[in-house]
């Protein structure tokens, strides 16, 4: 790092800063892991033996590591592996949907001109601000009253299949890249999806990575809608299906946490192969210059 | 937001644009006209009537005036205004703190520093809600009464005391929901150029002031997005009330989101959801004009 920043390095000796960085990092260490013991808990007690406690006596290292509970979350129903494909079709057909249309309408809004453009922008802010509630019930009986679409898989995923904010986010992107790079483009015969597609696409991989990536980790986690429209338990996807390990006063705590330690682990890979679109990603349209 | 308003592409227009703009735009505007506008209209609609299913009675305002009537709407806006009032300017601090703190380390441990904040939020918040149902047990077994033992301090009884529910809720907030924030700041902190620092430390600036001076007018604009972004999550949030106190005890952790949830989804009172959540929609949009009059004079979006 820079000898000037804003942690003055220049006056202070090499062991004073040598302990302020040992202190800093103390705290740091200290409060991560505390917002991390959760996660870890969770992970660590998938590995417990599979055993229905007696109210809540627990502790934080499993008395015996074994994979029963692994196996009772398999066994505990025949269709454990489908909801996890159910939430990877969900996920993943919501993810291609925002990568691809979000960012064509972002592109429209960016880079073409056309008549109510303004207005029609102006809407997708508004459906930015909208609290979910507001439209949740009325698709609710849209979907399971009107449209007899419960338990499909269409009533899971097109909701969520091109995003307002999505549009917001690859639009502000697209924006900054140059217009005499697309001028020249047209010059040369280049027609508007070609455009889109050579040009404007690759030099927005940061953005697309980005609407990929909260996409998919989104629609995997998301609880209320599918739970809301789903009653067949070969629909659930995973995190209904979680939901079921809990009874009215006990929960089947070790299967459980096996169930949900299984569903972290692609969220895990996709976050330690494209960490830097997670970190970097979220400040997309959030910070400017 | 003012840039949006006005702003022009730059691109000569040609003829075509306006055909190429209905292809692109053709899947996002229906997906949007159908899951967003249309249900807009619908709850509107559906919040002057007595929902149901085959020929329901049109009532006027009568959902509006039973809610703005009820102790229990009041209430939960009560709760979720201390719930946000709490949440928000604490996050938004802890995250900051967070931030400026990492800044002495290589990019490499700042990058790994900012993994373990954000790894909680990749997890599934269902089976989360498990394990803080334990942390939050009133038994002597559960881990906060067991620090609280091992502390001298008194055993609560955490999410079952209308004394403590809602703090209980507040603390899971807190911790469980830095790690976007602080990737957030640190990269404001990150756009600040190296020059200010510069010129501060040659007027003989130290920490205290430089922070002041050029760190918090600098990410000034990060702070008014998170706060508006960070309230209108807030007053929308209730999973872990549902999950956790469902709204319990007497009342005290219920939220508007989820007297929503339960009006719509527990009781089929389907109307009087929709003017509840027409009420919610009117209150965020008032208090986000608000924010951006009150600290948004001078920001630029």
């Amino acid at each position: 790092m820079s000898k000037i920043s804003l942690y003055s390095n220049r006056d202070n000796n090499r062991a004073k800063l040598a302990a302020r960085n040992a202190f800093l990092m103390l705290v740091l260490l200290f409060m991560a892991a505390v917002s991390l013991f959760p996660l870890v808990y969770m992970l660590l007690n998938s590995f417990g033996p599979n055993v229905q406690r007696a109210g809540n006596v627990r502790s934080v290292f499993p008395s015996v590591w074994t994979l029963d509970s692994y196996r009772a979350f398999l066994g505990f129903s025949q269709y454990s592996l489908r909801w996890l494909l159910n939430s990877l079709i969900v996920a993943g057909s919501v993810t291609v949907g925002n990568v691809v249309f979000a960012s064509a309408g972002g592109y429209a809004f960016s880079k073409l001109r056309f008549r109510g453009k303004n207005v029609l922008f102006y809407l997708i802010l508004v459906g930015m601000m909208i609290p979910y509630q507001v439209t949740q019930v009325p698709l609710y009986i849209l979907i399971v009253r009107s449209f007899k679409l419960s338990n499909t898989y269409a009533a899971l995923i097109l909701p969520g299949l091109v995003s307002s904010y999505n549009i917001f986010l690859t639009k502000q992107f697209f924006q900054q890249i140059p217009n005499e790079v697309l001028e020249s483009a047209r010059i040369d015969g280049c027609s508007q999806l070609g455009i889109f597609l050579r040009i404007v696409v690759p030099l927005s991989k940061t953005v697309l990575a980005v609407v990929a990536v909260t996409s998919f980790l989104g629609n995997w986690n998301t609880f209320f809608w599918p739970f809301l429209i789903t009653s067949e338990e070969s629909m659930y996807t995973i995190q209904v299906g979680l939901k079921q390990f809990r009874y009215a006063n006990t929960t089947l705590f070790g299967p459980m946490m096996a169930g949900a330690a299984i569903s972290t682990i692609p969220m895990f890979i996709l976050f330690f192969s494209l960490q830097k679109y997670f970190l970097e990603g979220v400040t997309v349209g959030a910070v400017k210059g | 937001m003012k840039q949006l308003k006005d702003k022009q592409t730059g691109v000569r227009r040609l003829p075509g644009d306006g055909r190429w703009a209905a292809m692109f735009l053709a899947v996002a505007l229906v997906m949007f006209a159908v899951f967003t506008l249309y249900p807009l209209f619908y709850a509107v609609k559906t919040s002057f009537l007595a929902y149901k299913p085959f020929g329901s009675d049109f009532v006027g305002f009568k959902n509006y005036t039973d809610t703005l009537k009820s102790a229990l709407f009041w209430k939960s806006v009560r709760n979720t205004l201390v719930y946000t009032a709490a949440v928000v300017p604490l996050t938004l601090l802890l995250s900051f703190l967070v931030a400026v703190m990492i800044q002495p380390f290589t990019r490499k441990i700042q990058a790994g520093l900012k993994a373990m904040f954000y790894l909680p939020l990749l997890a599934s918040g269902v089976a989360l809600s498990v394990v803080w149902q334990w942390i939050y047990d009133s038994s002597p077994s559960g881990l906060l009464n067991i620090v609280f033992d091992f502390l001298g301090l008194p055993q609560q009884n955490w999410l079952n005391s209308s004394k403590t529910a809602m703090l209980s809720l507040i603390i899971m907030a807190l911790l469980s929901g830095l790690g976007q924030n602080i990737i957030i700041y640190s990269a404001a902190l990150m756009g600040i150029d190296n020059s200010y620092y510069e010129a501060a430390e040659i007027d003989g600036a130290r920490f205290p002031a430089k922070i002041r001076f050029i760190v918090l007018p600098a990410v000034k604009p990060t702070t008014l997005f998170l706060t508006v972004t960070g309230v209108i999550n807030s007053f929308q949030v209730f999973m872990n009330a549902y999950m956790l106190t469902g709204g319990g005890p007497d009342n005290n952790t219920n939220m508007v989101g989820l007297l929503i949830f339960n009006n719509a989804f527990k009781y089929n009172e389907f109307g009087l959801a929709c003017a509840q959540a027409v009420i919610l929609t009117i209150i965020i949009g008032g208090i986000s004009i608000l924010q951006f009059r009150m600290t948004g004079a001078d920001v630029e979006y």
